[in-house]
């Protein structure tokens, strides 16, 4: 899929590669890189995703990066069912008793 | 010239980056070795108690409802010891314009970056303050960047964070997200030198102020409620801003008598700067592994001298568990009808175990909230451990081990709030406060004793333990 001027758009970045980056990090982080992702609009006239682009982020900074995705949404919700809640609602109205009254 | 922007060189220049953007000398304060004049920098840098309620009635912040929690109490009667069982109420910080008590600091952080005629602002953070500060630089005209530490090197986020940066982007910020380690500060100092936007830190004097008018309106709706202040107010403990900010409200309000608790999810074991061990936790603030580093060395932070000071103010200290925390997020649903975000419910979860320490007619107060949605909710935050490989359980609290399994109690009972050894904190906290410096004076040494809420006598002995000379 290609983009063209103007698309809002997701980018990608390496800040730091492993080499680059500070002292006394634990193993498995100074291992890989320091990565970023930033949204904007799309500066160049066209674009396919992994090509590196300019945007215009929501602010207005100018910004370069790999292009990785055009209209970028949420990837939120709320999950999968978890099943090993549902006895809490069931236990506590129970202890509380009917009504909730004192007994 | 072009400055470079090698790690190095950025870092090396973050002294004059932050005092551009923060705007405060923070030289003014300095003793020149350890101490340094506390209570001036929070009046001269800060603004009046009075100042504060103003701008924040003009943002729309604070004035949130106090809820007694009935079911809860009940609950906790028929848990403890005959005739004990205290009263349990919550702050309800989650009406606050954008979720959470945090728009209380960012409200004071916008009005001042305002005030000094920066164009915007930013805010290194993962948690609620970014979707404060971003709601306040809306409600005020000014630019927003967030900075987020949020994915593992697999590209895979926490959904909380996630669900914050959404919020973020809501209110028209632009959210920098960055994959785990401390160099999120080395991207922090190059934005705030290439915008010369307003370093809206947790920690500043005016951050930090922003939450004594939570202090101080727990005792007035206390009092006019129940004609006295609460005997326990619960705070839940990370950076120290949220601890510090409502004892010194508190205390403006001559609540002097009422004792002050932190309470800390325990992450015991996981390092917080591992790329492996990222997504093995399931919350992403208010737990141990923020609360105990800035409770005994406050000056970690992103300014010179930390506002939030919490072993100042702290008479206890509590943590925890993940499991605990989630089943009382769900009872918080199920039995008095208020859904609400996990992490501001780390302070409830302790308060339902400490109120049955408490005799009947004692009053405990949980003094925050915070909102929930898609991804900042139990259920997507138990699914998304479960696929890290984190072991969902139903048994005994006492047998969760971080980053492994999180356990629901098969029982209320079963929850239970743990003290953390405050002297052990204390010592610790001297330590750290000691270790660099080349003498130590009895200045310091007075200083040591108010920081850390204790004796000169005892920091004399803590630094003798290390072999150091005063």
């Amino acid at each position: 899929m290609n983009a063209k001027k103007g698309d809002w758009v997701r980018i990608y970045k390496i800040v730091l590669e492993s080499y680059e980056r500070g002292a006394n990090l634990p193993e498995d982080t100074k291992n890989v890189p320091l990565e970023m992702w930033d949204k904007g609009f799309l500066l160049d006239e066209k674009a396919a995703i992994g090509n590196e682009v300019s945007v215009e982020t929501i602010i207005g900074r100018k910004i370069t990066g790999e292009l990785i995705e055009i209209n970028p949404s949420y990837k939120i919700s709320y999950g999968d069912c978890v099943t090993e809640t549902l006895y809490i609602g069931k236990q506590l109205r129970d202890m509380l008793g009917g009504e909730y009254d004192e007994k | 010239m072009m400055k470079s922007n090698s790690y190095n060189d950025v870092m090396a220049r973050k002294n004059e980056i932050m005092k551009s953007a923060v705007g405060i000398d923070y030289n003014m304060f300095e003793s020149g070795s350890i101490a340094f004049d506390y209570e001036k920098m929070m009046i001269e840098a800060g603004y009046s108690l009075g100042e504060i309620i103003k701008i924040q009635i003009d943002q729309s912040v604070g004035n949130t409802p106090i809820i007694e929690l009935k079911n809860f109490t009940k609950l906790s009667r028929r848990l403890a010891p005959e005739g004990k069982g205290a009263r349990i109420f919550i702050k309800d910080e989650a009406t606050n314009p954008s979720g959470s008590f945090k728009a209380r600091r960012a409200a004071v952080s916008a009005y001042h970056a305002k005030k000094l005629g920066y164009k915007g602002v930013i805010a290194a953070t993962s948690g609620n303050y970014g979707a404060a500060v971003a709601s306040q630089a809306a409600m005020l005209g000014l630019k927003c960047i967030i900075v987020q530490e949020c994915y593992d090197s697999n590209g895979k986020g926490q959904p909380e964070i996630i669900e914050k940066a959404r919020k973020c982007e809501a209110f028209g910020a632009e959210v920098v997200q960055l994959t785990v380690g401390p160099e999120l500060f080395y991207e922090f100092l190059k934005l705030l030198e290439s915008t010369g936007y307003f370093n809206a830190s947790l920690y500043t004097p005016f951050g930090i102020a922003g939450v004594e008018t939570l202090g101080y309106e727990i005792s007035q709706q206390f009092k006019a409620k129940e004609g006295r202040n609460p005997d326990v107010v619960v705070c839940t403990n990370a950076g120290g801003g949220n601890l510090t900010g409502t004892a010194r409200g508190l205390i403006k309000a001559d609540a002097t008598e009422t004792q002050v608790v932190g309470a800390s999810v325990n992450l015991k074991g996981l390092h917080m700067a591992s790329d492996s061990q990222f997504n093995r936790k399931s919350f992403t603030t208010g737990h141990t592994g923020f609360g105990i580093p800035f409770s005994t060395y406050p000056d970690r932070s992103d300014v010179p001298r930390s506002a939030g000071r919490p072993l100042r103010y702290m008479d206890r200290y509590v943590t925890v568990n993940q499991g605990e925390v989630f089943y009382i997020t769900e009872a918080l649903a199920q039995i008095e009808g208020l859904e609400r975000g996990p992490a501001g419910n780390t302070s409830l979860t302790a308060a339902f175990s400490l109120a049955q320490e408490m005799d009947q007619d004692k009053i405990i107060l949980v003094q925050e909230t915070e909102y929930t949605g898609a991804g900042k909710h139990l259920q997507p935050q138990l699914g998304f451990a479960k696929s890290m490989g984190v072991e969902i359980i139903v048994g005994d609290p006492k047998d969760e081990k971080c980053g492994e399994n999180i356990v629901l109690p098969e029982h209320p009972r079963l929850i239970k709030a743990i003290d953390l050894d405050m002297d052990k904190l204390r010592r610790s906290y001297i330590k750290n406060a000691v270790k660099d410096a080349l003498n130590i004076t009895d200045v310091d040494i007075k200083f040591l004793a108010e920081d850390a809420r204790t004796d000169k006598a005892f920091v004399k002995e803590s630094i003798e333990l290390l072999n150091r000379r005063i």
